[in-house]
């Protein structure tokens, strides 16, 4: 009883959230309402017993992509979506239809927690029995990401590693502190001091002016 | 935002906490919910935390920005190489049973190994993403201090 009340608590709150994002028009509200979502989304996932899942979609959702959008919007002088002039009809036919297809097709999944179901036929119940005594870890999900899926959680890092990679290169290091490019004409020694400060000084306000822009 | 006295207080003073708990998370994570990515996540808020009050410049004084980008290859190398240990003990990729002379020992050792590659190289990405997004916007406001 209380765990249903909980759950149409949470998942109301959710669809309310979901339909504010889609309303508002100011960016920073925005962010902050997915901020909130994913806090329901972990609450959702405390009640399915998924400790482990709902303390990273905490840490991740709501902690640090909030963060992360925030540093991005500060970037942007414009802080508001702009409203939309036209009303997008087949979309929304596009979107209707797919997601009456889709809650259709949720007939067919198996119940929660169902002991039949595919998904806890396969490697799951060698899992639950086993990997105390393989492992000596008593927290499955940590035994099978760690050690039975050590592959997949290595793939995984190499993925926030390239990630790390990627912001790098496009982004990373500030501009104020790299060094300009000095410009360095072939002229005879005595031309060259003046003409560089000259060349130099052009060189400079172009770049700033780039970088206002 | 340097002056403000009540984020700062807050700041100093959670700030020891935070990085408790994600070392907790980070080594209970055999035990309880949580393990080196969650830890990872947590300790680099705890540093985005502090670099929101007190400066990008002064963060950066403790994690300079070159120091970060070897930390996290690290990570990615101990997992990596943990692995590599393995095959050199004469197993398969991340067997970890070789590690030790108790099978059990070995699998708690390598599930620490990586863990700890995980927690390294995921807090540093996140704190190298944000310095890069928060040092890119105001190149003149970060000079001041």
């Amino acid at each position: 009883m209380i765990d249903t009340l909980i759950d149409v608590t949470l998942l109301a709150f959710l669809a309310i959230t979901a339909i504010a994002i889609i309303k508002m028009r100011n960016l920073f509200v925005v962010i902050m309402l997915f901020g909130i979502f994913s806090l329901h989304s972990a609450g959702l996932f405390v009640v399915m017993d998924a400790a482990d899942v709902a303390f990273t979609e905490a840490a991740v959702g709501a902690g640090i992509s909030t963060v992360l959008m925030l540093a991005t919007l500060a970037l942007t002088k414009n802080h508001k979506e702009k409203i939309p002039t036209h009303h997008a009809r087949i979309p929304l036919l596009v979107v209707l239809i797919t997601g009456a297809a889709l809650v259709y097709g949720t007939y067919d999944i198996p119940d929660f927690g169902d002991p039949h179901s595919p998904a806890q036929q396969h490697v799951k119940p060698r899992y639950i029995e086993r990997s105390v005594e393989e492992t000596g870890t008593p927290n499955i999900v940590t035994a099978v990401l760690a050690s039975y899926r050590g592959y997949d959680t290595l793939g995984e890092l190499t993925v926030i590693f390239t990630a790390g990679i990627g912001v790098l290169l496009l982004i990373g290091g500030r501009i104020a502190d790299r060094p300009l490019p000095t410009f360095r004409p072939n002229f005879s020694s005595k031309l060259r001091p003046i003409l560089k400060d000259k060349f130099r000084h052009k060189f400079r306000t172009k770049l700033r002016r780039k970088d206002k822009e | 935002m340097k002056h403000n006295l009540i984020l700062r207080f807050i700041v100093k003073y959670l700030f020891p906490v935070i990085a408790l708990f994600a070392l907790y998370v980070q080594f209970h994570g055999d035990y309880g919910p949580g393990g080196g990515f969650q830890a990872g996540i947590i300790l680099s808020v705890a540093f985005i935390f502090y670099s929101l009050v007190f400066g990008l410049k002064t963060t950066e004084q403790v994690l300079p920005p070159g120091v970060l980008r070897i930390v996290m290859c690290t990570g990615v190398l101990i997992y990596a190489g943990t692995g590599v240990t393995t095959m050199l003990m004469g197993g398969n990729f991340l067997d970890y049973n070789l590690l030790s002379q108790n099978p059990i020992e070995g699998q708690h050792l390598g599930i620490l190994m990586i863990e700890l590659g995980v927690g390294i190289t995921v807090s540093s990405v996140m704190l190298i993403i944000f310095f890069a997004f928060a040092g890119r916007g105001r190149p003149e406001e970060a000079d001041h201090d």
